[in-house]
């Protein structure tokens, strides 16, 4: 039987049936099915029946506020004098109160007290209170279909056209980026994974001397490319088990309320698989090269921080990628090879992605996989004999001269 | 077919010679030690006969030509310093390196049940390599090594760590290996391993070739003219004897280059000295080097 087979299915076995990997992969539908659940539950408990409307006390010292009391789930009872509000909220016959002052119609403000402990006032109640002055301000001087009108006189709908002018398949929506994010996120913990894993069975066979006994059986290449192959096929399984939760978490998070409006951008599974299979490749090639070099599996660790930390800044400054997602610098992060992976899923739910700066950074994330995979073999040739002690990284470019 | 065929073999790191103009072979059905003290250069020639590693000049032939991907199925190696997958059981080891030399799992499994049947080791086949101490591991790792009946086989330090029982079931293995007609090379720095085992030796030290050659011939060459004597008693001034060293229970008799051992005999029994032992000196393969290299190990 072929060995390149025999050490893919060996390593491939060895990862899957490794705890890591179940908790890693199972993880992502746990949690999820976790959230949804508690999402629900929370706003289930939340949800304020008829008996718990809140009441609010107003002193209105201007004399015009005294209709559209009612506001959604907010009662406003109105008081006489401060003093009568006060022994009202005491009583907690009002959870709490404002008072419009006589000048508030040319000062615009209102004095709110309360018994809770508040960093800001809740927006709800804000825009209630809003609503009941504005409704009051307004009467007998605009028409009343007006007053709902001024109210609330913007409610967009977006319609996103195509080139042709036609409707877009794909909208613009809060919801694209939710599923991309999510993915981002996993694919670059994925990737930490799968670097760490390759590295840590590299570091045991090193130390155990094991490395010579397989390769008085089989070539560097050999060992090498089964250990990438069998990475990047842990990888893809994984993705498979999440994309195949997917549709089941969706429908259960529609289901209970919790993200209704989420849409998944139209290339985003192709690209996805791609893209997760290439970023695995990619960091199984450089974890070979840091399993050659390291002098144990702690310290190829360590030094695998160098891009499995790397992967996850276009996660650091995706605040900014959702403020400027037209900016230059996520381009260059789209092309890298190493921010290429996350980089890409995350625009994809932000903005299109012209075709050349993702066949670009196919491209190149392919190139630097082939380039790393012969550096890498080479550098392992030189150094997979060596433990205990690291190559200096003139010894590393020598060796790279001379193998 | 020659085995193993080394030519003129040099190879030196970052300016420190670890092999040097080496030239040596091994044919199938012999045992070749490959002795010396540590740093000699012993896993260093390995390596590069196993083509782990290039030579900086000279040439190794395996089976008559430059060592192929198709040659690995016919070699065992034994490493220096040995581990095994912590996760995995002996027999899912023993099954999983013999498929990588190209062997029929059915078979691999039946031969691997005789191995661990001769070593003892049967019954903890299904134990995890993390659970086994470090004698059982090596014997496992041994196991390994000839699993796929290799015809070279390249042991490094085999008897390291090993006790005395399990040492005496590896030996008896290896000399079975050897009538079956394997080419076994056995590097150890503990040179009285080697005077058990061995046809041949070759002695290096500093990267270079100490002594090469049949065992026997060269601890001939190095005999000295000497007997080994344990006696009740006194044995006094003998005629012929110009030197006695004393050991804790033997005296060593050097004698004149005209006295004839028998001699020596004789003179000891007309005296009427009772006898325990006496032994025509040869010296072991220690005391060989010691005096060719003037005791100055690396």
């Amino acid at each position: 039987m072929n060995k390149t087979y025999l050490i893919f299915k060996h390593e491939f076995l060895h990862t899957i049936k490794s705890v890591s990997f179940i908790i890693m992969t199972l993880i992502v539908p746990v949690l999820g099915l976790l959230g949804i659940g508690i999402t629900a539950m929370v706003t289930t408990l939340s949800e304020p029946s008829i008996e718990e409307i809140t009441v609010i006390g107003y002193v209105d010292e201007v004399g015009i506020f005294e209709n559209q009391t009612t506001q959604g789930l907010i009662k406003l009872v109105p008081f006489v004098s401060r003093e009568d509000a006060i022994q009202a909220l005491v009583r907690r016959d009002v959870t709490e109160y404002i008072i419009i002052p006589l000048d508030y119609t040319s000062s615009g403000i209102i004095q709110r007290y309360t018994l809770e402990k508040e960093l800001i006032t809740p927006q709800v109640k804000v825009e209630m209170i809003k609503r009941f002055l504005s409704v009051n301000l307004l009467e007998d001087k605009v028409p009343p279909d007006m007053v709902t009108l001024i109210v609330s006189p913007l409610n967009l709908e977006i319609t996103r056209l195509n080139e042709k002018g036609d409707i877009a398949l794909e909208q613009s929506n809060i919801g694209n980026i939710i599923i991309p994010g999510i993915f981002s996120l996993l694919l670059g913990l994925a990737l930490m994974f799968g670097a760490t894993t390759l590295i840590s069975g590299l570091g045991e066979e090193k130390e155990s001397r094991l490395i010579e006994v397989l390769f008085s059986s089989v070539s560097v290449r050999q060992l090498l490319i089964s250990k990438v192959l069998a990475l990047g096929t842990t990888g893809l399984l994984q993705v498979l088990v999440w994309l195949i939760s997917a549709p089941l978490l969706l429908s259960l998070a529609s289901f209970s309320g919790f993200m209704t409006n989420i849409q998944i951008p139209v290339n985003f599974l192709v690209l996805g698989i791609i893209y997760f299979i290439l970023g695995y490749l990619l960091f199984a090639v450089l974890s070979i090269g840091i399993g050659a070099i390291s002098s144990n599996a702690r310290e190829g660790g360590q030094l695998s921080m160098f891009y499995t930390l790397s992967s996850f800044i276009p996660l650091w400054f995706s605040s900014l990628l959702f403020a400027f997602p037209d900016s230059s610098i996520w381009v260059v992060l789209t092309i890298f090879p190493i921010t290429a992976p996350v980089q890409t899923m995350l625009r994809l739910g932000v903005s299109d992605i012209p075709l050349w700066q993702i066949m670009t950074s196919i491209g190149v994330l392919g190139l630097s996989i082939i380039v790393g995979l012969f550096l890498s073999i080479k550098i392992f040739r030189m150094h997979m004999l060596m433990h205990g002690k690291r190559p200096g990284f003139t010894e590393i470019i020598r060796s790279l001269k001379n193998a | 077919m020659t085995a193993v065929a080394v030519h003129h073999l040099y190879k030196s790191y970052t300016g420190k010679t670890a092999v040097k103009d080496l030239t040596f072979s091994v044919e199938p059905g012999e045992l070749l030690g490959l002795i010396g003290p540590n740093g000699a250069g012993k896993s260093s020639t390995i390596k590069i006969i196993l083509d782990f590693m290039k030579p900086d000049s000279g040439e190794v032939k395996i089976f008559g030509h430059q060592m192929n991907e198709a040659d690995k199925n016919q070699i065992g190696y034994l490493p220096e310093e040995r581990g095994l997958y912590k996760k995995l059981t002996a027999i899912d080891l023993i099954l999983y390196l013999a498929s990588l030399n190209g062997m029929d799992n059915a078979l691999a499994e039946k031969r691997a049940n005789v191995l661990l049947q001769q070593t003892g080791m049967l019954e903890s086949k299904k134990m995890k390599n993390k659970n086994m101490s470090k004698g059982m591991g090596q014997i496992i790792q041994f196991i390994v090594t000839i699993i796929h009946d290799p015809k070279l086989i390249i042991l490094d330090e085999p008897f390291s760590g090993l006790d005395p029982v399990n040492t005496e079931i590896i030996k008896n293995i290896i000399g079975n290996l050897r009538k079956e007609g394997k080419a076994i090379i056995l590097s150890t720095h503990q040179m009285n391993q080697v005077e058990e085992l061995c046809d041949r030796i070759l002695m290096i030290n500093h990267g270079s070739e100490v002594l090469y050659g049949d065992l026997k011939d060269i601890k001939a060459s190095f005999k000295k003219h000497s007997v080994q004597v344990n006696v009740e008693g006194e044995i006094g001034d003998l005629p012929g004897v110009i030197d006695k060293k004393f050991n804790k229970d033997s005296v060593e008799l050097v004698l004149a280059p005209d006295t004839k051992p028998q001699i020596i005999l004789d003179q000891l029994r007309e005296r009427e000295i009772t006898i325990n032992r006496f032994e025509i000196k040869t010296p072991s393969l220690n005391e060989i080097f010691l005096d060719i290299a003037g005791g100055n190990h690396e």
